[in-house]
């Protein structure tokens, strides 16, 4: 398998992506310089967290103009899979290819804790089926998923929405710091239509070794390997 | 060559100016003879700030020399950006403390993040990625009016800058008490790794050479700002706002990772950030380490606002700059570098062989708007040795304060209920949670934190060492300490107890300590007994760090931390870095299974509550005997503690420290949630409270199999490490047999809320 992990200016968790597929999972993958426009025959691509040219227009709002984010728009339209996490997911939203935005955590501050999810629908990344619960690390200040109604009821007709944050035995927050950000309907991460489009804030490339203390990450990650037909 | 010039609109330097520049009559004085002529406005500024406290040291410099700073795992000692040790095949970890403290009083977001940012420079200058920091934080007492906000406004510019920039902050400390109300405390920490054969140094070499300016444009912020740095605080303390700089997090991670590309391509022959002091201090610091000499054109100096004078310029300390030395011929590659990076480089002079710093510029030129043409006259031309070597250096008066009797024999009534004193205590602002910090600050970027803030005594992280023969796997362990209260009872032993309780902490996670770095923050140095109380510290800091293997490789001093004449507690904050033989030798803080047992390991307590916790909370004053400390008993127990976690004998250990033996017990508690049945450990004659809340250092709290306890007896024995079996993990409650029992679930439910009255403030 051959994973692209992309390196905008500002991007801080492109080694946990690269450490994770390479030398976790053992994958072939490499830094996608923003400035290049080619993925080098990716069979997945990486959009790792960070601070894409410091986030301080909107998370995620420049990157979308990034010479590299036309090749990952052309990647995702074959039906290529992408994953975003945290400030991915940002640049995912910014780039039109999600829907929702990601808006300041409720409790307005950076927050870095576990947290507890439930896998809420099955594709190229969640194989592991609906119901299961991972525990996962968040650490953003900008990680409150929004959408209208309108927007909300379409994600729930399409099957699109990936996580929902819960609480250790995946029941629903109900208005607890179990959805630790204040997002819509306590989502954590979505799908795109098609479904090979993945964006998350929290992270599961450093929740990928048991030396971690958690491993629950490495889950969507040998999914992926699965997915693409890898051993 | 005549003389430096004048700006137009700048005055003639004079005794009154160089007053407001901080410099004392005798020095203005010392200038005018040794120049033989009057300086430049522009020269005046440049010397005020190398002869500043804070760049020249000139208090402190006599009495650092007592510190050991050699053995064989150290690479880099002090006088470098930051100090290195060896952690072995080719690499190093590469560390420094630093103090942002004024800054950090007046705008406590930008002075905090602007910390972090000149301590991450400090690191990745010498060649190293930074992997991990820490801070150590001192406020005010909790419900003094401003310090929710300045609680507040550190905590989220630490993060806001180190969050940004993905070094993750794993670790540190923060205290409260009403000596920091007018003058808190923002010491920032980082370590990098670097391969040894490639670490960088701030040296200006190579006659003829190019100073390539990189980075951030400079503007108008900061200037002045080491001399501020250098002076007590004052009713207009409010009005010093312009002094503070504001950090570019992104700037500099852009800065971090083109100065390593730069680095690994080997095209520099010197590197130094802009730090206190901007250009003047790097430029001539680097020249001095030559031998050489600087001359710089300031018509190229990257500017972001109009006019600037060249005072203007050699003072600013806008952030996220660096000046490079390039080798000869090799400027091309630098500037490529750089334009991948998106950042700009410009060169703005040369190294020469004339030992001077000079400096030239175009009165009627601004290339900002384009104004005029250059046409560069000498503003700055001073010898770099009067800059350096030849700068004051004082052996200020020294006096013992008198002993306080009073204060001295004060104990405490004893309390009627303990274990509500104990649910009390663990509930205070001072050793509750700090989750509430911790959790805004991201500790697991990187990939590395194997040991997470509050889960052991030290925070471990794995570091990646990567060369030809591939990825090597390293574990490191760091830790900040010190408590002031006890070096203010007795600066030599409170000194030591901060070395002390720090590579305590790095051998109960199974790490050894290789090195330390220090912060020393005390009061205005013309005042003898703080004089006194810095030159007992260093001594204190020098007798532990011999004793206990962990020499001084790094440090940073600050001065003048007082308002109004009211001095901070002397606070000699300290930071070690251990390194772990195998990850699997780490263990944490908290009791892991039921039925293990619970042991007490080191000297029998005598009771002494000197400057302990409980005792000011009761007195509301500093007060007691000092607790002293042992450093032959001390070094045992620590010899001890490394060959247990090395022979994988313990399940937990947790050092006794802020709060004494029963928050020690109730820490390990509340961890993962178990309780405790346990005896108090033998002791002298002593009320119970003062048994449970003494502060006395050296004792060591363990967990283990009932089946290591022969094994673990033998080892403590080896080493004349008193070792007693006190009671074992479970149930879930924490009960001290004939004093106290508390449900564990209230114990955590008063440590968690610990500083929600100050958080949850709206000021």
């Amino acid at each position: 398998m051959r994973v692209a992990v992309v390196q905008f200016p500002g991007s801080n968790a492109d080694w946990d992506a690269l450490h994770a597929v390479r030398d976790v999972l053992g994958a072939d993958a490499w830094y996608a310089f923003h400035k290049r426009s080619d993925l080098g025959g990716a069979d997945a691509v990486v959009i790792p967290g960070g601070f894409s040219y410091g986030d301080y227009l909107r998370a995620g709002a420049i990157a979308g103009f990034s010479p590299i984010v036309q090749s990952i728009r052309e990647f995702a339209g074959r039906g290529g899979p992408v994953l975003g996490i945290c400030n991915g997911f940002q640049i995912l939203t910014e780039m039109g290819l999600l829907p929702g935005a990601l808006t300041r955590n409720a409790h307005l501050r950076f927050e870095c804790r576990d947290v507890y999810l439930r896998v809420e629908t099955e594709g190229p990344f969640t194989d592991m089926g609906k119901g299961e619960v991972l525990r996962l690390p968040i650490a953003h200040a900008d990680g409150r998923y929004h959408t209208t109604a309108a927007g909300l009821a379409e994600l729930e007709r399409n099957d699109q929405i990936a996580f929902r944050y819960s609480t250790r035995d995946g029941a629903a927050p109900n208005g607890s710091d179990a959805n630790p950000n204040g997002s819509v309907d306590d989502i954590a991460g979505v799908y795109n239509r098609q479904k090979n489009v993945l964006g998350m804030m929290p992270h599961p490339e450093r929740a990928s070794e048991p030396i971690l203390g958690n491993d629950d990450g490495l889950k969507l990650f040998t999914s992926l390997r699965r997915h693409l037909g890898f051993k | 060559m005549s003389a430096p010039l004048n700006f137009p609109g700048e005055p003639e330097s004079s005794a009154e100016i160089a007053r407001e520049f901080g410099l004392a009559k005798h020095e203005w004085d010392r200038i005018l003879s040794t120049l033989s002529r009057t300086p430049s406005y522009a020269e005046l500024g440049v010397i005020s700030v190398m002869w500043s406290e804070h760049c020249s040291y000139k208090s402190s410099r006599i009495h650092l020399g007592r510190l050991p700073t050699t053995g064989p795992q150290v690479v880099q000692g002090p006088g470098e950006n930051a100090g290195a040790v060896d952690i072995g095949d080719g690499f190093c970890a590469v560390f420094k403390m630093e103090s942002h403290n004024h800054p950090s009083y007046i705008e406590p977001y930008q002075g905090a993040a602007t910390g972090v940012g000149g301590i991450l420079r400090d690191v990745f200058t010498m060649g190293a990625r930074p992997v991990a920091s820490l801070n150590s934080l001192r406020f005010g007492r909790p419900d003094h009016p401003k310090t929710p906000h300045l609680l507040k406004g550190v905590v989220a510019g630490i993060g806001g800058y180190g969050n940004c920039i993905g070094v993750p902050t794993v670790g540190g400390e923060v205290q409260f008490d009403s000596s920091y109300d007018g003058n808190i405390l923002v010491n920032a920490f980082t370590v990098g790794i670097a391969k040894t054969e490639q670490l960088f140094f701030g040296v200006a070499e190579g006659v003829g050479n190019a100073i390539i300016y990189v980075g951030a444009k400079t503007g108008r912020d900061g200037i002045h700002g080491a001399t501020m740095a250098s002076a007590e605080f004052g009713e207009e303390t409010d009005s010093k706002l312009p002094t503070v700089q504001v950090g570019d997090p992104f700037m500099e991670k852009l800065l971090l990772e083109a100065c390593l590309e730069i680095f690994s391509a080997d095209c520099l022959s010197g590197v130094q950030d802009m730090g206190a002091a901007g250009l003047t201090s790097s430029s001539v610091e680097m020249a001095e380490r030559a031998g050489n000499g600087i001359e710089l054109d300031l018509d190229a100096i990257p500017r972001r606002t109009k006019a600037l004078s060249p005072y203007e310029m050699l003072l600013s300390e806008s952030q996220e700059r660096m000046l490079m030395v390039a080798k000869e011929g090799r400027e091309q590659e630098v500037f490529d570098i750089c334009a991948k990076w998106d950042l700009e480089a410009s060169i703005v002079g040369r190294v020469t062989d004339t030992g001077r710093f000079v400096c030239k510029a175009t009165p009627a030129y601004d290339p900002f708007d384009g104004t005029g043409s250059p046409d560069p006259v000498l503003v700055v031309d001073l010898p770099i040795d009067l800059l350096t070597n030849a700068a004051p250096k004082y052996d200020r008066p020294q006096e013992a304060p008198p002993p306080r009797a009073s204060l001295v024999t004060m104990t405490g009534d004893a309390p009627d209920d303990l274990g509500v004193e104990l649910l009390r205590l663990i509930g205070s602002p001072n050793i509750g949670s700090r989750s509430w910090i911790w959790r805004q600050y991201d500790h697991i970027v990187r990939d590395g934190t194997v040991i997470r803030p509050g889960e052991g005594d030290a925070a471990v992280i794995r570091v990646f060492c990567e060369d030809a023969s591939g990825t090597r796997e390293k574990f490191l362990a760091i830790s900040a300490d010190c408590n002031g209260r006890h070096v203010e009872l007795d600066p030599f032993s409170g000194a030591a107890m901060a070395v002390a309780e720090c590579t305590r902490n790095i051998v109960c996670v199974g790490a050894k300590p290789l090195g330390l770095t220090d912060c020393l923050n005390f009061g205005n140095p013309e005042v003898p007994e703080q004089m006194w109380r810095f030159a007992q510290a260093i001594d204190g800091l020098a007798a532990a760090c011999t004793a206990l293997g962990a020499p001084v490789v790094s440090g940073n001093v600050s001065l003048y931390n007082e308002t109004d004449g009211k001095a901070i507690l002397p606070t000699p904050t300290v930071a070690v870095v251990g390194q772990l033989e195998d990850p699997t030798h780490r263990i944490g803080l908290g009791f892991v299974r039921e039925g293990d047992i619970i042991a007490h390991m080191g000297r029998p307590s005598r009771g002494v509550l000197g400057g302990s916790e409980w005792l000011v909370q009761r007195s509301r004053s500093v007060s007691g005997a000092p607790v002293g400390i042992d450093l032959e008993a001390e070094a045992a127990l620590q010899k001890a503690m490394l060959d247990l976690t090395r022979a994988k004998l313990l399940k937990s250990a947790h050092d006794v420290s802020d709060g004494g033996l029963a928050v020690c017990l109730a820490e390990a508690c509340i961890a993962n949630g178990h309780g405790a049945r346990v005896t108090l450990p033998a002791s002298e004659d002593a009320p119970a409270h003062a048994l449970l809340f003494s502060e006395e250092p050296s004792r060591i709290i363990v967990s283990l199999s009932p089946g290591q306890l022969g094994e673990i007896g033998e080892v403590c024995a080896r080493y004349r490490v008193p070792f007693e079996e006190i009671g074992s993990v479970g149930g879930e409650t924490l009960s001290i047999e004939g004093v106290c029992a508390v449900s564990v679930a209230k114990l955590a439910h008063s440590h968690a809320s610990a500083l929600d009255a100050i958080v949850s403030s709206s000021s």
